[in-house]
């Protein structure tokens, strides 16, 4: 356990121990009207808080020998869209590919800390990393259909997954692809080339993909970086649309994006060691969205947001 | 800023216009521009010129031989080059005719009647059938030993020392030379059976052996041009590696891998050294694995040796018949992979 926090029986409270990290992040504690204090205050209408579905906990991500980040703690609920910002390089993507193990791909890549997914640690070591991402999906930054057919794009994931019959899988092409908002406009060609399509298409038939499988929670890697604004808002939309089935984990480089979509909003930054120049990502805040954009609690939160750059 | 509408001095359209021609060029750069052009150009038709050539003269000398429907059908004529240096006699007296007495028009004229009235027919059916035995045999050895090769390397082992061993052990194979091969899968193969162990399949041991790096590392090559973001996409629905494997990298690398597999086995289709050790030798067709036969390459090597205008020609047909083979085989693969290639 690391020195920067103490466990206590209500969660994680940061003790300060960081250089200028007065709040590290918001720990929610088990009863629900504690939770998050500072987002029930400012926020008043806030509902009741969804299920917690990823609870993490002081998680630290390496590569080989080198800390990428460090002390990550935040609940992501249930139907909602978490959004993380940050400057480039600050590690969100890194931290997002934990929540569906893809860093086990990465050669040399290893986690610290807790990461809980209900109440399991995704990386107790008889979780199957394939198991865990066939629940929790993920869309990628640039879009990435495979070299097939439309169709056997979106019907790859529940091909694996054990499901023949042509009636069954095409029923599961039409409802993904008009969850992802691209059945009118392919239903025609759905046996042409995916690599035909827009890049805007591409990516939302990606979502679709995605959907196919039907996972609890669909992690997003930046999908609109390479959108423009018109795909851009559709995808937005999408997102807000499905996201009464599904858990949204959203990175985004582009902050009025977060502020427009998500409803809880995790701020990243990194560090700069002055002795070894080694820079080391760390999350700073996490809160409500409309907390983090209106009333931030660290000084590094508001002038990120503010466009002044910490 | 200018924000006038007026054209400032050095800006006129004719001084851009001239300042944008090639008459800007300096001499000396259009100098070595010019001489660079040239100097490509000849170096194109120095490769070039020496296949082109090649080509030429190979059909030129095979094409009697191989246009003749003896040459598909008909057993190797057994002692085809006694015959002909014995002189004209001796072969009459063997039971060649007028025709077949004279080399030259041998090939070309004696067709329709040949093989009936008891001329000589310059076949070549066995060696043909032995290449596609001992080439599909090795195929059939190397290509998917190989490829699973490939797949282990880039897609499990990737940098761990038994993979990088591999890597290492599979270049210096590479760089073994063919007739050590051949000797290898003699020492092991012919010595332990004798006789018995010559056969199509023997040659096609060690026509793999000499296949199979080139199937790996080739293999190996296109693999790693799929680009993660599609192995990443389809892991990220849950797929096991293999899976992703099977479904994914190898389709998008099948073109390349099709070429790759090609290259392995004109290579092997041509070789000689590995296959006069493990092949024996036959005159009459051999469909089996088993038992003595003969190829295409072993025939020109024999041919040659034995000397005599109807054995030359002989070992010319055995040539166009063999770049024949290739070059279909090469038209098959590349349909099939365009046709099944994803998009």
């Amino acid at each position: 356990m690391s020195t920067d926090a103490v466990v206590t029986p209500e969660g994680l409270v940061p003790t300060g121990g960081l250089p200028g990290a007065g709040s590290v992040s918001v720990a929610p504690a088990p009863a629900p009207d504690l939770h998050e204090p500072l987002a029930a205050a400012s926020v008043i209408a806030e509902p009741e808080l969804a299920p917690v579905v990823f609870d993490v906990s002081d998680l630290s991500v390496f590569y080989g020998d080198y800390r990428a980040v460090r002390d990550v703690s935040m609940r992501i609920r249930r139907n909602e869209i978490t959004g993380f910002i940050g400057p480039s390089g600050c590690g969100k993507t890194t931290v997002l590919r934990c929540f569906n193990r893809m860093n086990d791909l990465i050669e040399g890549a290893r986690v610290q800390g807790r990461l809980d997914y209900h109440g399991v640690d995704l990386y107790a070591p008889d979780v199957n990393a394939v198991e865990v991402r066939r629940r929790i999906g993920m869309v990628f930054q640039k879009p990435n259909p495979f070299p097939k057919s439309i169709y056997d794009n979106v019907a790859y994931g529940p091909r694996i997954a054990g499901t023949k019959k042509r009636s069954e899988l095409d029923d599961i092409v039409e409802r993904s692809l008009q969850r992802a908002a691209l059945w009118d406009e392919v239903k025609d060609r759905l046996k042409s080339s995916a690599l035909g399509m827009s890049g805007g298409q591409q990516q939302r038939l990606c979502i679709a993909r995605a959907i196919a499988v039907d996972p609890e929670v669909i992690l997003m890697d930046e999908p609109c970086s390479a959108l423009d604004p018109i795909a851009t808002a559709r995808i937005e939309d999408l997102m807000k649309e499905i996201k009464t089935d599904y858990t949204i984990v959203i990175v985004t480089h582009n902050m009025q994006q977060a502020a427009r979509v998500s409803d809880a909003t995790a701020f990243f930054s990194t560090e700069v060691n002055p002795d070894s120049d080694v820079r080391t990502g760390l999350l700073v805040e996490f809160d409500r969205t409309a907390t983090i954009f209106s009333n931030p609690h660290d000084q590094r939160t508001e002038n990120y947001i503010t466009g002044r750059f910490g | 800023m200018n924000t006038t509408s007026t054209v400032p001095e050095d800006r006129t359209p004719d001084r851009v216009r001239r300042e944008l021609s090639d008459a800007n060029i300096s001499i000396g750069r259009r100098v070595r521009n010019r001489a660079a052009t040239v100097a490509m150009a000849v170096a194109f038709l120095l490769a070039a010129g020496p296949l082109v050539l090649m080509a030429a003269n190979v059909f030129s000398q095979g094409l009697p031989a191989v246009t003749n429907l003896d040459w598909w059908t008909q057993p190797i004529p057994a002692d085809v080059g006694r015959a002909d240096l014995a002189g004209n006699e001796q072969l009459q007296d063997l039971g060649f005719g007028d025709q077949a007495a004279d080399p030259d028009s041998t090939a070309s004229t004696d067709s329709a009647d040949s093989s009936t009235d008891g001329l000589v027919a310059l076949g070549m059916q066995p060696a043909i059938v032995g290449t596609f035995l001992t080439v599909l045999g090795a195929s059939a050895l190397a290509i998917p030993l190989g490829i699973m090769g490939a797949v282990y390397l880039n897609e499990y082992g990737k940098r761990n020392r038994l993979a990088n061993f591999i890597r290492f052990m599979t270049d210096v194979m590479t760089g073994v030379p063919s007739v050590v091969m051949g000797v290898f899968i003699y020492s092991i193969w012919v010595l332990r059976f004798g006789v018995e162990g010559k056969s199509a399949f023997a040659a096609s041991l060690a026509l793999a052996c000499l296949m199979l790096p080139i199937v790996v590392r080739s293999t190996e090559e296109m693999l790693r041009l799929v680009p993660d973001p599609l192995r990443e996409a389809s892991a990220a629905l849950g797929t096991r590696t293999w899976k992703t494997t099977v479904g994914v990298t190898l389709p998008a690398a099948l073109p390349g891998i099709v070429s790759g597999c090609l290259l392995a086995v004109a290579r092997a289709a041509g070789e000689t050294a590995p296959i006069v050790f493990t092949i024996g030798f036959v005159t009459t067709t051999n469909w089996r694995f088993t038992g003595q036969n003969t190829t295409l390459s072993a025939q020109i090597y024999s041919q040659l040796q034995n000397g005599g205008d109807l054995a030359t020609q002989m070992a010319w047909g055995a040539a166009v018949t063999l770049i024949g083979i290739v070059l279909v085989l090469t038209l098959i693969a590349r349909f099939v992979a365009r046709r099944y290639a994803l998009r």
